[in-house]
């Protein structure tokens, strides 16, 4: 559930817009956002927990610096969302505490 | 064998850019990393697509990054977007992680153009969700056109909080308040350094009719502002602070910070370079020559990397690094590389003018730089400042023990952001300068990197590695 | 003032010391240095490591043991005086092979220790389908482990606050920020000269590998030598990895810690990729599920090598009251050096073993 958080867009991209699903719910930006930013325009405040005291968190700085909006993207652990770009049916969870060491997996 | 070309500039932003095209003029063959999909830094993010909007909302000074960018179309520069640097070496060589894959080039000349980030501004709540960089809040207007609802708060300290209000003034946003941490007294000190920042005027100018079109949108706006709080469960949903003796509280589901920025030192940290210690804006400053070279023959240091100078500076640093390779590498005449850095050394100079003045104008309030016990100041590891100042009496002396103790800067940030605070802490529990207790040992990976993507570099003799009795 | 013991580096070995000295009653005051010194301390692997220990010094596996088996008291008494755990487990360690050829090496190195022990050295080995048994987290490529059941591992760095914060509330005292460069011997005490002078009745020299240049001021000698060792520390992971192994190991809050090298560079304890790379293709190989898992921070650090690679104690002839403890395996040997070494360093005890361990030793052979 969106959870109160607002943005609004001030215009938007003639590019088009893209859906990803977030959760299980999709969720629709515009091209060229990046996943952290779609979730924020889409009023998902809360990204992850944190792997420590298991409390929640947001993107903070967005430009890749603070690592709090850790996202698991298309299958893969701990990625920054503000640092990758929405495509279309990107499925993003949020990361609950620690990763798991099983997904990805591949033997040598 | 590893790729090889004349200049690698790592970052795309104004001193980057400056770079890379004026030693690209000079038949340099360039190649400028950078982690985002478009050149142009976090200053000129998303110029590659704007409309009149976004526009008129960002200014006038936004679109003048567009001359930057088309410098950059020339067919000695390749440029390599999305891509993270995650080691450079003392023998020029640069480490990427691309696409999944590592991948090395060795280059005869690199220019550092990393940048700034935002000093972390730690109080209690800080961390929680809704409480975001004012730089997020602009990166999301120049990268995703978007603005925040009616109650966003904007607290701090520093010229760039002024804008972002600015800039959501014009796109209509009834911006809740603004919590000025600017301790009175800075005005005063800085009196002493406005001679010289009279200089440089244009920049006095702009930020006086900042702040004017502030005070004529009648946004709330409180001074002085101590004990600030974010309040809220998961999310921020309320402010709380101090202000004229009283204590106030905003509804605020939005609320974005700001107490200046300062230098992007992993890269020249990791290198084991010289970095001093600027008392004025409380940062770390690697030492550089009048070209920018650092004590590493052919490793310069461009723009807010080096200390904070804003977009002009960075540029012309840029592109006197960029002459200096060239000169280097044969590409002009030692007389060509002074004359032409005749005229970008004086609009240098012009722009530094202001800095003494802004720095002094905008020193944050000891509060935020040294937080109350209860504060958590390593967003990562989750460690309070109060159990730093523990640390401190158990016998620590610098950043390093801290780490080793409890865990600040160990997380996967790498002590970005936690870097200024810890040594402030310690500095103020010891009753010594920053400068004495020192910073991080900052270490390769620049940026985390799968041990995947790290096993495909060339390997080493693995018998090196295997298990043996030693004792 | 004049303090009783002065104990010549901070890091796990002279805590160890420290603390044990001050559980004797004695008085103690903890010589270290400042910041951005060389420390072991903050670089090492964490494991509590008995297998292929003293291959080549039975009495060394005997020492190595005996501190394993006094591990947990040791934790304990940790914790009873200052409420920080250690992290301690020693639910047994595997030392994995990637190829036949190490396999039977490995084996090899412990046959010879059981036989030199006369039978008493518990260990088995397992082929891949046993281990796989055991940690099906394995890569295919993996030959097999051997397995010791009084291996472990503990949080290094929470063992060192431990001690800081136990010898602090124990009175202990601990004068920091400059290294110690020079210590006199009166006839009646010594003279301890870290910028200022501090008299001290007794020196115990714990400082690692400086040790090699204090030594020789007090009639003793530590020919150590530095042997970098790059390790790396992984982002945290839910629980997985339940036995630790030499090269790879998940720490209590999750993180998985790979190493390492053995590398002779001098007093460089930078890093390099190539090096790093090669550690990380083998973390990889052992347990596939790591490829994904990104690596955080990296380093190098110094182990503090003496030519055999075993311990050095001494205690001096020529300047009574001086003695040495110098030694590579810092974390393992902290309970006996705590509960056992420095009752020998107070002179209350003289504990069988510990007169093997002299630097006389290497004056009958060539350095390795």
């Amino acid at each position: 559930m969106p959870n109160g958080l607002s943005f609004n867009r001030l215009s938007e991209r003639p590019g088009g817009t893209v859906t990803i699903c977030f959760e299980g719910q999709p969720v629709t930006a515009q091209d060229g956002d990046t996943v952290a930013a779609a979730l924020l325009a889409a009023g998902y405040a809360v990204t992850r927990t944190t792997p420590v005291h298991g409390v929640p968190r947001g993107p903070f700085c967005m430009m890749g610096v603070c690592f709090d909006c850790l996202l698991e993207i298309d299958g893969r652990a701990n990625r920054q969302g503000c640092m990758v770009r929405v495509t279309e049916g990107l499925q993003v969870r949020r990361m609950a505490g620690a990763r798991s060491a099983s997904i990805g997996e591949a033997d040598a | 064998m590893p790729e090889r070309t004349d200049l690698v500039v790592i970052g795309a932003g104004p001193a980057g850019m400056a770079a890379a095209a004026c030693a690209a003029q000079r038949d340099l063959r360039v190649l400028l990393i950078d982690e985002q999909p478009a050149a142009g830094g976090q200053i000129y993010r998303g110029l590659d697509y704007t409309d009149r909007v976004k526009l008129e909302v960002l200014g006038p000074d936004y679109p003048r990054g567009r001359e930057l960018l088309d410098g950059l179309a020339q067919p000695g520069i390749r440029c390599l977007p999305e891509s993270t640097v995650w080691q450079v070496t003392r023998e020029r060589e640069v480490f990427i992680s691309r696409n999944g894959e590592a991948d090395v080039v060795v280059a005869d000349r690199i220019v550092l153009a990393t940048g700034a980030m935002e000093r972390a501004m730690p109080f209690p709540g800080w961390t929680r969700a809704g409480v975001m960089n004012a730089g997020a809040g602009q990166i999301l207007l120049k990268g995703s056109a978007l603005i925040p609802d009616d109650n966003a708060v904007l607290a701090g300290s520093g010229p760039l909080l002024y804008l972002l209000a600015w800039q959501y003034l014009q796109a209509g946003v009834k911006v809740g308040a603004i919590l000025e941490t600017t301790p009175r007294s800075n005005l005063i000190q800085a009196m002493v350094h406005l001679p010289g920042a009279l200089r440089a005027n244009a920049y006095l100018r702009k930020g006086i009719g900042l702040l004017r079109a502030i005070r004529r949108s009648r946004v709330p706006h409180f001074r002085g502002v101590t004990a600030l709080r974010a309040l809220g469960s998961a999310q921020v949903e309320s402010v709380a602070f101090e202000s004229g003796g009283n204590a106030h509280a905003l509804p605020c589901s939005i609320l974005l910070l700001h107490q200046g920025v300062v230098p992007n030192v992993q890269i020249t940290r990791s290198l084991g370079l010289e970095h001093d210690w600027a008392p004025l804006p409380r940062c770390w400053h690697p030492r550089v020559s009048a070209w920018g070279e650092t004590a590493i023959e052919g490793i310069y240091v461009a723009g807010d990397g080096g200390g904070i100078g804003g977009a002009e500076v960075a540029a012309q640093q840029g592109r006197l690094a960029a002459l200096h390779a060239a000169q280097h590498l044969g590409a002009i005449s030692v007389q060509e590389c002074e004359s032409q850095a005749r005229p970008v050394r004086r609009h240098l100079a012009y722009h530094l003018a202001v800095r003494s003045f802004l720095d002094t104008l905008y020193s944050p309030a000891r509060e935020y730089l040294c937080p109350s016990n209860e504060t958590i100041i390593c967003r990562c590891e989750e460690v309070t400042a109060g159990s730093v100042r523990e640390y401190v009496r158990l016998g620590c002396l610098g950043p390093n023990q801290t780490k080793a103790f409890g865990r600040p800067g160990m997380g996967p940030c790498q002590g970005r952001l936690c870097g200024l605070t810890v040594s402030e802490v310690i500095a103020g529990a010891r009753g010594v300068s920053p400068a004495e207790v020192g910073y991080y040992r900052v270490r390769p990976p620049i940026k985390p990197i799968t041990l995947g993507e790290l096993a495909t570099l060339p390997l080493p003799d693995e018998q090196q590695l295997e298990a043996q009795d030693i004792g | 003032m004049q303090t009783e013991f002065a104990v010549v580096g901070g890091g796990l070995v002279g805590m160890a010391i420290a603390h044990g000295l001050l559980r004797l009653g004695r008085q103690v005051t903890v010589f270290d240095e400042g910041d951005a010194a060389f420390r072991a301390s903050r670089g090492n692997f964490g494991l509590v490591w008995v297998q292929g220990k003293g291959a080549d010094m039975p009495d060394y596996a005997r020492w190595t043991r005996r501190s394993a088996a006094l591990w947990p008291v040791f934790a304990q008494t940790l914790r009873d005086r200052t409420g920080i755990g250690v992290e301690l487990s020693q639910t047994g360690g595997i030392d994995i092979f990637l190829s036949e050829d190490e396999a039977e090496r490995g084996v090899a190195r412990l046959s010879k220790l059981r036989k030199a022990l006369g039978g008493d050295y518990p260990f088995e080995y397992l082929g891949h389908n046993a281990l796989k048994q055991l940690v099906p987290e394995i890569g295919s490529t993996v030959t097999g482990a051997t397995l010791c059941p009084e291996d472990g591992h503990v949080n290094p760095l929470y063992l060192l606050r431990a001690l800081y914060a136990a010898v602090l509330d124990s009175g202990g005292q601990v004068i920091n920020g400059e290294p110690v460069r020079k210590i006199e011997y009166t006839g009646a005490g010594f003279v301890v000269t870290n910028g200022e002078t501090w008299p001290a009745q007794k020196v115990v020299l714990c400082a690692g590998l400086g040790n090699a240049h204090l030594a020789p001021m007090v009639g003793l000698s530590a020919p150590v030598k530095p042997v970098r060792g790059q390790v790396m520390i992984c982002e945290r992971v839910v629980p997985f990895l339940n036995y630790p192994s030499v090269q790879i190991r998940q720490v209590g809050e999750g993180a998985v810690q790979i190493g390492d090298s053995k590398e002779d560079v001098g007093l460089d304890d930078g890093t390099t990729s190539e090096v790093l790379a090669g550690i990380a293709r083998r973390a990889v190989r052992t347990y596939p599920l790591l490829r994904d898992v990104r690596m955080v921070r990296s380093w190098g650090s110094l182990r503090v090598m003496s030519p055999d690679g075993y311990p050095v104690y001494d205690r001096s002839r020529s300047c009574p009251g001086a003695s040495l403890v110098t030694c590579h395996s810092g974390v393992t040997l902290a309970a006996i050096h705590s509960m056992v070494l420095a009752g020998w360093i107070a002179g209350d005890a003289h504990p069988e073993l510990v007169e093997g361990f002299s630097a006389e030793r290497f004056e009958f052979q060539p350095a390795v």
